[in-house]
Order: C-alpha cells, then sequence, then structure tokens
C-alpha cells in the first residue's frame, strides 16, 4: 500500500523470556484517511501494538516505520506528528478542562497566537465549551474521553493513535466519539481504534484482528464477514425455552456456533456443510418447535471471528449437570427482589428506586453505561450496601435483617478478577468452599465437581494471578457456585474476554439457570444483554425502561429505524427519558 | 518550531496547580512538619528532670547521714527513705521507684579508713535502659559533688582529679535543642523522597505519563519539571520549620541563613534522586510509599544521629550509616543551630550528600528512558 502511514514489519514483541511473546511475527499497515479497527480481547496485544508504533516501546525482532520515521530511532520525529490518546486519557484529573488544554498546547509547542483559535475550534467540536473550569477528574466518562481527546488533538496530527476510547463511555457519547474520530479522517488524518469491542469493527474502514498475539485478518471488515456469508441462520418464533433449544442446536452436527439472541437463537454452520447442517437444524426445530422457524440471518463480524477461531464451545455445561435440579421446586417464585431501592451517598444519589422481581430460572440484566447506578444496585442486593430507603429479599431473605443468610444463598463474580492471587487454585476452591460452610464430604464432592466440569485438574498448584484468563474466569465463576446458590450475581462477568471464552461462560450460566437458579447480571456489552431473559435500563441513576430484549428494541421500531439494535433502543429510550425530565421540569 | 522554554514553563505551572490542589501534599510539606516540630518540640523529650529512687540508709550515722541528705537534696531525685532494701524491693518491681541506692552499714567505717574504699550502691532498673542510665549518671553526679564539698570541708580525702562537668553548645543539655534540627531533616526526607515517589508513581498509575512520553517532551524536562517545584516546596517548609523552630522552641540559630540554605539545598538532591529513583523502578503508588518509607524515613529516623548516637552503634552499622544522606544533614543541622557557621564540617558533609545525589540521579537517569519497556 502505496499510503500507509504506518508500516509493521513482522514484529515480535516478547516482555519476558517464557511463555508465548506478546506479538508474534505481526505484520500491518495502517493508511491515511481511515479508521482502523485494531480489534481483539484482552490479552491480545492491542495496547502492546499501538505503544510498539508511537516508539513508547521498541520490537523485539522486526521493525516499524511510522510516518516514514523508524520507532528505533526516530522515536522523538514521532511524538511530535501523532496523537496519542492512552487508555487511561492522560488527563491530570486535578487540572481543569481549560489547564489540560493549555498545558497540551503548551508541550506540543502550539504559538500562542493560534491558541484561542484552536481552543475555540476543539471545545465546539467536542462540546466542552460550558465545561471549561470543571476539574478533569470531575467530568463524566463520555467527556473525560472526549476531553483526551482533543487533547490529542492540539497539533492536527497525520496519525491519531486511541486505545479503547469506548471503555467507560455510554453509548451515546460513544456514538457522538466515533462519529467525531470520522469527521477527522475527512480531513486525511489516520485514525487507529482499539477496541474489545467486535460491533465496533464492523463500522471500521479496516480492520487488524488480533488473536494472543497473533494476527487472525488484516483488511476491510467486511472481507470478513462475506467469508461466512450464506452461512448463518436464525431460528426464531420459539414458543419454549430457546436455551434448550441453543443447546440442541450446538449439538447437531455441523453447527459451529451459536448464542442467544433476544428470543431467537442464531447458528453458524461450518463450511462446505452448510446445506446438510441447516436442514439437520431444520428438523431439530421441527421436532422440538413446531411454530418456529430457520431463517436466513446477516453475518456479524463476531461469527467470522469464531469461524476463525475454528468454531465456539459446545452446548453442553457439566456444571449444570452436576447442579441439583429446583426448576420444579415451587416455580415462578421471585427469588430476587428489589422493592424501590435507593441509594445516597451525602446529596448525590446513586441509585433511585429501584424495582424488579427475577423468578426461578431466569437471567436479568441492569445495562447502562458506567456510573449510571448500575453496581449500586447490585451491591445492595447483595446486602454489600445498605439501601438508604427500599427493600429487597434473596431467596425469601430480607436484606436488611437477615443479610447474613441472603448472602449464603447467593454466589457473586464481581467485576475485577477478586480470588486471590497468591493463593493456588487449589488453594481458592478450599478456601471458598470453607468460607460458605459447606460439610467436609460435600466440600470434597463439589471441588471434585470443579476441578472436573472446569478442566482445572493441570492448574491445580498454579497461583491464581498466574492463569490465563479464560481459566480465571472459570476459576471464579467455580468459587461463586461452589454452594449451589439459588441467586447469582454476575457483575460484568465477561468484559474483556474472548468470544470463545465469553460462549463457554454463557453455556454454563444458561444450564443452570435451567436448573432454575436465578441470575442479575450487569453488562455494557450490548450483545451480552441479549442473553438476558428481560432487562432494566439504568441511566443517571434511575431505571427508564424494563422489558424483554425485543421488547425494548419493538418500542423503538419505527419507519426510520426498522429493525433497530439494542444499542439503538438504548439510544432511543435515553434521548426520550430525557426529553421527558425536560419536559417535567 | 516549538519552544522549549514555553514547554518547560508548561510543566512547572501545572506541577505547581497541582501541588497546591493535592490535599496530600499540603499536608506533607505543611501540616507534618507542625506535627513532628510540636512532637519532638514538647511531647518527646530525652532528658529525665526528676527520677523517683528509693534510698536505703542501713545506718543514718555521720558521713553516711550527710550522703543520704546530698541524695534528698538533689533536684534531679525524689526519694523514698527505708532502713532496710526489702521494704523497697516491691516498689521497684512495680515501676514506682526506677532504682534503688544502698548506703551500707560499713560505709562510715570504709569512709573514714586509710585506704579510702567507702562504696555505696546503685541498683536501677534495667527494663528501662535510658532511664536507668539517668539514675546511674545522677548518682554518680550527686557522690561526686558530695565528695568534692567533703573535701572542701577538710573531711576525707581530696579526690586525685576533680571533675567539673561543662557542656558546650547546648549547656541545658534540653534534648529538643537537638531534636527539633532533626526533627527537620525528617521533613524534607518525607517531602523529597516520600512525595516525590508518590507524585510520579501517580503519574505512571494514572497514564499520564504515558501520554506526556507520546508528545515531543524530553525526558529531562519531565523528570526537571517535577523535581523543582518539590525543590521549592521542601525548601520552604524548611523555611517555616527554621521560624517555629527558633520563635516557639527557642532554639538557637548560631550559624548564617546561607549556610543553612547551602545545606538544605544540598541534602535535597540525593532525598529527590532517592525519590526519583524509588518511583521509576515500582512506577506503583503502594510499592513506592513503601520503599520510601523503608529506604528513606526510617533510616533518616534511625541510621542518622537523630535519635540514636552513630558512635555508639555497633561498627558494621556505622559504615552503613556513612551511606544515609541524612546523616550528614542532621550532623550539619545541628551545629548550624547549636554553634555557628563551621565550614570545615559542612563542606564534607555536603560533598557526601552532593556525591549520594549524584549516584542516585545516574542510576535514575538509567532507570527512567523515554520508553514503556
Amino acid at each position: 500500500m502505496e499510503d500507509a502511514l504506518v508500516e509493521v514489519d513482522t514484529v515480535t514483541k516478547r516482555f519476558d523470556d517464557k511463555g508465548p511473546p506478546a506479538l508474534d511475527a505481526i505484520s500491518a499497515q495502517i493508511a491515511a484517511g481511515r479508521i482502523t479497527g485494531l480489534v481483539g480481547p484482552d490479552g491480545a496485544g492491542k495496547t502492546t501494538l499501538i505503544r510498539l508504533i508511537t516508539g513508547l516501546l521498541v520490537p523485539s525482532e522486526g521493525t516499524i516505520s511510522a510516518l516514514g520515521f523508524d520507532t528505533k530511532t526516530q522515536a522523538q520525529s514521532i511524538h511530535a506528528a501523532v496523537g496519542y490518546m492512552p487508555q487511561r486519557f492522560g488527563l491530570y484529573e486535578d487540572l481543569s478542562v481549560q489547564e489540560n488544554l493549555t498545558l497540551y498546547a503548551k508541550l506540543r509547542g502550539l504559538p500562542p497566537a493560534e491558541r484561542a483559535s484552536v481552543f475555540e475550534r476543539l471545545l465546539r467540536f467536542t462540546d466542552l465549551a460550558r465545561f471549561t473550569d470543571r476539574l478533569a477528574g470531575r467530568l463524566s466518562g463520555g467527556m473525560k474521553q472526549k476531553l483526551g481527546l482533543a487533547c490529542a488533538l492540539i497539533q492536527t496530527p497525520k496519525l491519531l493513535l486511541l486505545d479503547e476510547p469506548s471503555v467507560g463511555v455510554d453509548p451515546i457519547s460513544r456514538r457522538e466519539l466515533w462519529q467525531m474520530v470520522k469527521e477527522l479522517t475527512g480531513e486525511g488524518i489516520g485514525v487507529v481504534w482499539s477496541t474489545a469491542y467486535l460491533d465496533e469493527a464492523e463500522r471500521c474502514d479496516a480492520v487488524i484482528l488480533l488473536n494472543e498475539g497473533k494476527l487472525l485478518f488484516q483488511g476491510p471488515p467486511e472481507d470478513m464477514t462475506s467469508r461466512i456469508a450464506g452461512r448463518v441462520d436464525r431460528v426464531v418464533d420459539i414458543a419454549g425455552r430457546r436455551r434448550q433449544v441453543l443447546t440442541k442446536a450446538l449439538a447437531v452436527d455441523g453447527v459451529i456456533d451459536g448464542v442467544i439472541q433476544g428470543r431467537a437463537v442464531r447458528v453458524v454452520y461450518r463450511k462446505d456443510e452448510t446445506a446438510a447442517a441447516r436442514d439437520r437444524v431444520d428438523e431439530m426445530v421441527k421436532a422440538n418447535e413446531p411454530k418456529a422457524s430457520v431463517v436466513p440471518a446477516e453475518p456479524r463480524f463476531e461469527d467470522a471471528f469464531i469461524d476463525a477461531l475454528g468454531g465456539g464451545p459446545g452446548g453442553r455445561s457439566e456444571l449444570a449437570e452436576k447442579t441439583t435440579d429446583i426448576s420444579g421446586k415451587a416455580n415462578g417464585e421471585a427469588v430476587i427482589v428489589a422493592n424501590g431501592l435507593t441509594k445516597r451517598f451525602g446529596d448525590f444519589t446513586a441509585a433511585q428506586g429501584v424495582t424488579f422481581t427475577i423468578p426461578r430460572g431466569e437471567i436479568f440484566g441492569l445495562l447502562g453505561p458506567n456510573g449510571a447506578g448500575k453496581s449500586t444496585s447490585f451491591k445492595m442486593l447483595c446486602g454489600l450496601l445498605t439501601p438508604t430507603s427500599g427493600d429487597g429479599t434473596v431467596a425469601g431473605f430480607d436484606l436488611r435483617r437477615a443479610a447474613a443468610e441472603a448472602r449464603n444463598r447467593l454466589g457473586y463474580m464481581a467485576q475485577k478478577f477478586s480470588l486471590y492471587g497468591d493463593l493456588s487454585v487449589g488453594q481458592n476452591l478450599e478456601f471458598f468452599a470453607g468460607v460458605y460452610g459447606l460439610p467436609r464430604k460435600r466440600k470434597r464432592e463439589r471441588i471434585e465437581t470443579m476441578i472436573d466440569t472446569f478442566d482445572l485438574a493441570r492448574f491445580l498448584g498454579t497461583n491464581a494471578k498466574d492463569l490465563p484468563l479464560g481459566f480465571k474466569q472459570r476459576l471464579a465463576l467455580a468459587c461463586a457456585v461452589m454452594h449451589e446458590p439459588e441467586a447469582l450475581f454476575l457483575d460484568e462477568p465477561t468484559s474483556g474476554v474472548d468470544p470463545i471464552t465469553r460462549r463457554e461462560f454463557w453455556t454454563h450460566i444458561n444450564g443452570l439457570v435451567e436448573r432454575g437458579v436465578a441470575v442479575l447480571v450487569t453488562t455494557h456489552f450490548m450483545d451480552e444483554a441479549e442473553y438476558c431473559d428481560r432487562i432494566a435500563l439504568i441511566y443517571r441513576s434511575r431505571t427508564i425502561a424494563t422489558g424483554s430484549p425485543d421488547a425494548l428494541k419493538a418500542r423503538v421500531a419505527g419507519p426510520s429505524m426498522p429493525d433497530p439494535s439494542l444499542e439503538d433502543a438504548f439510544i432511543k429510550l435515553v434521548e426520550d427519558s430525557e426529553m421527558d425530565q425536560e419536559a417535567a421540569a | 518550531m516549538s519552544m522549549p522554554g514555553a514547554r518547560f514553563g508548561a510543566l512547572l505551572v501545572k506541577e505547581s496547580i497541582q501541588i497546591v490542589r493535592d490535599p496530600s501534599s499540603i499536608l506533607i510539606a505543611l501540616v507534618l512538619p507542625l506535627i513532628l516540630l510540636f512532637l519532638f518540640g514538647y511531647g518527646v523529650s530525652l532528658d529525665a528532670n526528676v527520677v523517683r529512687i528509693g534510698l536505703v540508709v542501713e545506718q543514718a550515722e555521720g558521713p553516711a547521714e550527710d550522703l543520704a541528705a546530698a541524695f534528698q537534696a538533689s533536684r534531679y531525685f525524689e526519694v523514698e527513705v527505708a532502713s532496710d532494701i526489702r521494704a523497697l524491693e516491691d516498689d521497684l518491681v512495680a515501676g514506682n521507684i526506677r532504682g534503688i541506692v544502698v548506703i551500707p552499714a560499713t560505709f562510715d567505717r570504709d569512709f573514714g579508713s586509710a585506704d579510702g574504699q567507702a562504696a555505696f550502691q546503685v541498683i536501677a532498673d534495667g527494663s528501662e535502659p535510658n532511664t536507668a542510665n539517668f539514675v546511674q549518671n545522677y548518682a554518680s553526679g550527686v557522690w561526686n559533688t558530695w565528695l568534692a564539698q567533703q573535701t572542701a570541708n577538710g573531711e576525707g580525702q581530696a579526690p586525685v582529679i576533680a571533675l567539673a562537668p561543662r557542656f558546650w553548645f547546648n549547656p541545658e543539655l534540653a534534648s529538643r535543642y537537638f531534636l527539633v534540627p532533626g526533627s527537620m531533616a525528617i521533613v524534607m526526607t518525607l517531602i523529597g523522597t516520600l512525595l516525590t515517589a508518590l507524585v510520579v508513581a501517580r503519574e505512571w498509575e494514572r497514564g499520564t505519563m504515558e501520554a506526556m512520553m507520546a508528545t515531543p517532551v524530553g525526558i529531562l524536562e519531565l523528570l526537571l519539571g517535577k523535581l523543582i517545584p518539590y525543590f521549592v516546596l521542601a525548601l520552604g517548609s524548611m523555611a517555616l520549620c527554621t521560624v517555629l523552630a527558633v520563635t516557639l522552641f527557642g532554639v538557637p540559630m548560631r550559624g548564617s541563613v546561607p549556610a543553612l540554605l547551602a545545606i538544605s539545598m544540598a541534602f535535597l538532591l540525593p532525598a529527590l534522586g532517592q525519590g526519583l529513583l524509588i518511583s521509576a523502578a515500582t512506577k506503583n503508588q503502594f510499592v513506592a510509599s513503601q520503599a520510601a518509607l523503608l529506604s528513606g524515613f526510617l533510616p533518616a529516623f534511625l541510621l542518622s544521629g537523630f535519635i540514636f548516637e552513630i558512635d555508639s552503634m555497633p561498627t558494621v552499622i556505622q559504615w552503613i550509616t556513612v551511606i544515609v544522606p541524612a546523616r550528614y544533614l542532621i550532623a550539619s543541622l545541628q551545629t548550624v543551630f547549636l554553634a555557628g557557621d563551621i565550614w570545615a564540617l559542612f563542606l564534607p558533609n555536603i560533598g557526601a550528600m552532593l556525591l549520594i545525589g549524584l549516584v542516585f540521579f545516574v542510576l535514575a537517569a538509567r532507570s527512567t528512558k523515554k520508553r514503556l519497556d
């Protein structure tokens, strides 16, 4: 490519001698005037590649040239001409918006005469003009991101490197940010946008797809998705339990991947076997769900990603099979009840009047941007925070009066890896079984079950912090379900993990739900929300809408948006709620 | 082309705004010195003013009675008298008294005898070695004074050498006179090492260091922009301490302000260099604070001569103190406050501090590159 801004030539990066390299013989180009998506799960090597391009890291092998300069020897020249926004924005939180801009303007040597006009343009562009005196630390996630972008754009760069700009940003800000970046490409700037969200990949002009340090694909995203054209179907109009349909579909020969998508089930067929596999799925559906039908679906980037990795995991959950079935026990009884839960910290209301009930065998999702109040509501129901007003029960126990009993009936998986990193896998299992007070014999049984189902035997002596990411995830789930809880609380359970691990995780959750466990999950992954039976949209500490994913989508569907995504629905509902608020005010 | 001057100025302004807005730097630079000065100025004293002891006079006659009276008259002792040691043993065990002086029944006879080997016994409570020392020293003081009086009165024999102690520089032997300058050294260590290590580590943690590195700013500008404001802050804190020490605690200032300034500035080089090295090596606020406490604060406290005299430390430990920059600062500060401008002492100390500082800076510069690996 002649107009390549960045040329990465068989670059390998090792941080230590043992273990696989962080990047393994990567060759890639980044073009001017386009958004290049650097896509992959956590640990894929996205940040490492961006730092290599800026010259902040040097390759162990291979060379990179950025803007015609060698990153190893001419890093200073690169720094003068690139805009870089690291993952944590690179803003000084004690400085105001204006002070941050001025600092970067001086550091980048913007002549004083030009400052006023540049600031004005950037503040207008980012819509931050009203907040120039506010400290950067007091801005919302989306506003911080915009300010970070503005600081990176002070001296219009030739190359703009954005490391996970959409993390911690609500869908509306995310869309605005994307729009802003899109505008920049019109001026000929080359943009690198790194992300773990596969749906963002589809919108990029070009994609560099990384997984575990290896390059899986490079090129326009359509080229990737077209590889699986005609191999994706949806099973729609399922009257009964769609999770069972998914499990059965995944058991069909020739089906390499399947996920729940609202009321439907999405299936992907193996190459060269599509026709036969489709017939088998059709047969299976007819036998189980006479009213349902199999219809072709638009392929997505994620489907192609799974295909490139050789297919997803199967649909059987050994964990669920070894879990006591409580689905028959008083069916329909509410396991988790939230009734007007409100939490105030000083004058700040973190959650207001959160109300919902989750019956046995249902997944309920709290969906919303960071800081909206999801985690606060969640923590009140786990008994970790005492509500200012309102009440809640878990498995019949009142959170205010019997929090300890309630906690014994629930399993909790925290957002961050919250096991003891310095304890081995075996010691962690042992510890959690002890914490839940399992009797000796039962403890042995359950630990054995966990080791078998999650394939942990070979890691028993390994310290938890040294586990591969996917196994950390498995261990965290194992510890959370050790005592067969009736209610399972999952706080952003799969953010950043690769799609295979995520599918495996949801297979277990789906299996447990079929056995009667009630699940409350928080997420900002829109496609993860599709797994839920019902979701509550939380925005600025209030619940703005509750319903099944399909119902929420249907609420906003109209002539302008015939087939809205959940993200479209979210944005529309937030806009509507803001209009209502303004009207009320 | 960009202007390095403007760039550097921007970094200084940024850092200064942060210092002013960050409560923790104000706390360490202004409030902590106050607390330390008050603590060492008023709270902690290494002088034992009055010690309670027991006095056993087995035969209250003649010289023995006279000596007993001298003990009772001493302003350092509050005396409980008994004729049998058994009456006082329980008090000693209970800690009501800190020692027992026994004037035996044989004292009179021996005192008058030709060989002059009159003896009395001092028992001190060894569970508090500091106080035990005082008991012993004060007791021998009383004895010497009494002996001198006896000689003057023509009774008993003249001692071979008459000891007349006179303390220079700190005639009252008030411990706060050397504790207050010492605590200034602690404050300087905290600002120079702990605060610097924390703020640089914070930039790594928050990702701002990474963002800075991807701008045209040079690594030297980045580090100097960080150090100069803290250099000024530490000197300001030093000035505050000096004013308080002189006005509030009456510590004499016998040396000159330029000498004090030269000593302080020389010390800040190793202190800041150490902070920088720690933050460059750890890049994490928690580890940085631990490392700064262990390698900066504790040696400054324990191995600098602040509390424990270096000369009375085991030889190996004395060698270690050679690389503790605070020892040179404390010696110089005590001199500048209590003795005056003695450049023959200052110059080697300043030289040692600059040398240690240079080593730290070379190490820090080698471990801080404009790179992340």
